[in-house]
């Protein structure tokens, strides 16, 4: 066989069922052999929503998602898809073609030196050069995507090498990489010393981040925070960790997060970080932490320990394993829980009420979708404004809220929608998007037309590009410069035009109805929401609601 | 504060750019690199000092460790270190000052391994701080050229950093 067709067994070996991509001509042979296989490709309409679709996908599943490009500006367009992937941790093997070997290094048409630039967003990568190397590169590959803290693994793969023979085909079982041993199991000493820091604690909270679903450790988070009665403040990026009206979550941390979450924070007498990395929107630049605060900081990735946060009491390993090992120590349970004193929002429900005439109410919108999706159902969030409103108000119960967390791309609420739906099939989508993030993706309403994807868009149309609205009001004395979204098209008529039944919302009272015509019309629906352009994001206290 | 590094990678393509990015990419500044293979010819020892604080060395550590390249990584104080530099300098010279340079050569231990009539090409290989000290002594005669390898180091005694 050759190279592609070695390829494309592995792929098969590995049991991919879905890959995105967009073709070109020094990736047709691995094309060629794909046409033979069981693997579905997905067309998308831009390389980098192949990378968000993918990356999506392997966040749904815990295993690499694979998107595939061409050489060039192909495999350049996937970069912001990788580095989007690589902050979030997300499993993802991207393969992408490459000039012919002899051609490598003199700027031959459509070369680029695509392992070089994607260098810093990437796990690992690979620039194949012998055929016969394919089959172990493509196993360590999704190895090393799929083990340890996930992310990104590229395979750059030279024209002539998809081409070359590959004489035996032989799938290595095993992976043996001596500089790649990620640790899984925790250390005993250092888990005893974790429980004891529990059991001595009297104002113990949990901050629960995107490992927590990187290692599949949902099941034990709650039990742990049920079992001892801890209460659970979430990053953005661990957001359904616990169900959103589950007693023990505090709602989301953070500079963006919410008053309640916040409050525990800062009050608490042992932060136990599960899975994040503590960044600065998170904790660090918000000044929640107190210097006095033991913090236990439990990550499977050595090199986060100590980076961000001084952590009295670091453990490395895979979070699930670390917490089934924590449980069976058999940590204590606390009285009553200490943040009920607290009597602080955790969302903007204090802000849900009806806005002008002309609009909707963009929290109360987001809480609608959320409520009326099925409970498993999967809610992706652009960037900017709509990713705020959604994070601390979406109703989050056993399906998964998905967002460009540290990249902050926009751009990715619905090819992550494509890739998280047939992760799960038979599940609802939603992507949520702005009018300015909306026009960063919307050739893809092409690709869930021909996929008949059933992605549900709210697109949030406030005319302007919000959040930088914001910065430029409270910092830049209001001198508003290029945020004015107006050209933008009729997003309805647009949709229309790709045969999408879409609807227009701009009444509170319609809300409802609206949400539920979206989830009852078969297949992809947008609805373009109205919003007003000076509504803010900031966190709503009680005493602030007349600022509304 | 300067600090020795001690790494050994896999003995492949890209290895090498892909580490000193990481350097450049997380702010640490690298005074000096050296690499080589080693006694397996599929290991590298790369021979990193780069100068910060105890923060930057972990972050440092921490950072290579995650490289799939990276076999070990290993940061020794100075003392514990057996460190050892190749230069070659080339300075002028003329009939007159000839014996002078080549005195100085001579006490500080290092090798005339080039002459002309106007030049004289010095090797030596000793401490780094022995290095500078030879290269004061020549700026007198006009040095012309210098070329240095970077520090290369190995732990005293019988612990070795090895696979």
């Amino acid at each position: 066989m050759n190279g592609a067709a070695a390829m494309v067994k592995c792929l098969e070996k590995e049991g991919v069922t879905v890959a995105f991509g967009y073709p070109g001509a020094t990736i047709c042979p691995f094309y060629d052999e794909l046409a033979k296989s069981s693997v579905r490709h997905i067309l998308v309409r831009q390389e980098q929503n192949a990378g968000h679709a993918a990356g999506a996908w392997g966040r749904m599943t815990g295993k690499p998602g694979v998107c595939i490009a061409t050489s060039g500006p192909g495999a350049t367009n996937l970069l912001t898809a990788l580095a989007t992937a690589y902050m979030d941790s997300a499993p993802l093997v991207a393969i992408t073609g490459q000039v012919s070997s002899e051609l490598l290094g003199r700027d031959a048409f459509q070369e680029a030196d695509i392992t070089g630039a994607a260098a810093s967003f990437v796990k690992h990568s690979f620039l194949v050069k012998h055929s016969e190397e394919l089959p172990r590169v493509m196993r360590e590959a999704f190895y090393i995507a799929g083990t340890g803290r996930k992310g990104p693994v590229l395979v750059d793969v030279p024209v002539d090498v998809q081409n070359g023979v590959v004489g035996r085909f032989h799938y290595p079982e095993a992976v043996s990489i001596r500089g790649y041993n990620p640790t899984l199991r925790g250390n005993q000493l250092q888990i005893r010393r974790v429980v004891a820091a529990m059991d001595e604690a009297r104002r113990p909270v949990i901050c629960a981040g995107g490992g927590v679903f990187g290692s599949l450790a949902r099941r034990q988070v709650r039990l742990l925070a049920e079992r001892c009665r801890i209460p659970v403040a979430c990053t953005m990026m661990g957001l359904g960790a616990l169900p959103t009206e589950h007693p023990l979550n505090l709602g989301m941390l953070g500079s963006q997060g919410g008053a309640l979450a916040n409050e525990a924070i800062r009050c608490s007498d042992l932060l136990i970080i599960l899975g994040a990395r503590v960044g600065d929107r998170a904790v660090t630049q918000s000044g929640i932490l107190e210097k006095d605060t033991r913090v236990v900081h439990i990550d499977i990735d050595p090199a986060e320990i100590r980076k961000n946060v001084e952590a009295g009491i670091p453990l490395v390993g895979d979070l699930a394993q670390v917490l089934d090992q924590i449980l069976e120590e058999g940590p204590r349970p606390h009285g009553d829980v200490w943040t009920e004193g607290l009597h602080l929002p955790k969302d903007d429900a204090a802000a849900f009420g009806l806005a002008r005439e002309g609009f909707v109410n963009p929290r109360r919108l987001v809480r609608a979708i959320s409520a009326r999706m099925e409970p498993e159902g999967i809610y992706t969030a652009d960037v900017g404004q709509n990713q705020i409103w959604s994070a601390r108000n979406c109703l989050i119960r056993e399906g998964r809220f998905l967002t460009s967390g540290g990249m902050g791309t926009m751009g990715y609420s619905i090819p992550a929608a494509i890739g998280a739906a047939l992760a799960a099939p038979g599940h609802q989508a939603v992507a949520v998007c702005g009018d300015g993030s909306f026009q960063m993706q919307m050739m893809e309403l092409a690709t869930l037309v021909r996929e008949q994807i059933p992605v549900k868009i709210f697109v949030l149309r406030n005319g302007c590009l919000g959040l930088v609205r914001e910065i430029q009001d409270e910092r830049y004395g209001g001198n508003r410069m290029a945020v004015d979204l107006s050209g933008s098209p009729d997003m309805t008529a647009l949709a229309g035009a790709y045969g999408i039944p879409a609807a227009r919302l701009d009444r509170d009272e319609e809300v409802d109805g609206a949400v539920r015509r979206a989830f009852d019309t078969p297949g992809p629906f947008l609805t373009e929401c109205a919003v007003w352009p000076g509504e803010d994001t900031h966190q709503l206290l009680p005493e602030k609601e007349e600022r509304l | 504060m300067k600090h020795t590094i001690s790494v050994l990678v896999e003995n492949r393509a890209g290895v090498l750019s892909h580490i000193s990015g990481l350097f450049s990419r997380r702010g640490f500044n690298i005074d000096s690199l050296a690499v080589g293979e080693t006694e397996d010819r599929d290991v590298s020892r790369m021979t990193i000092v780069a100068d910060g604080d105890d923060y930057m060395v972990e972050q440092i550590e921490k950072q290579l460790n995650k490289m799939i390249d990276v076999i070990k990584v290993r940061t020794v104080a100075n003392e514990d270190l057996i460190r050892r530099e190749l230069m070659l300098i080339k300075v002028s010279c003329t009939a007159k000052n000839r014996g002078e340079i080549t005195d100085v050569a001579k006490i500080m231990n290092a090798k005339i391994v080039d002459i002309t009539k106007d030049t004289l090409t010095i090797e030596i290989a000793d401490r780094p701080n022995r290095l500078d000290l030879l290269i004061e002594l020549m700026r007198p005669y006009h040095i012309q050229e210098v070329s240095r390898t970077g520090t290369i180091a190995l732990q005293r005694g019988s612990s070795i950093i090895g696979k």
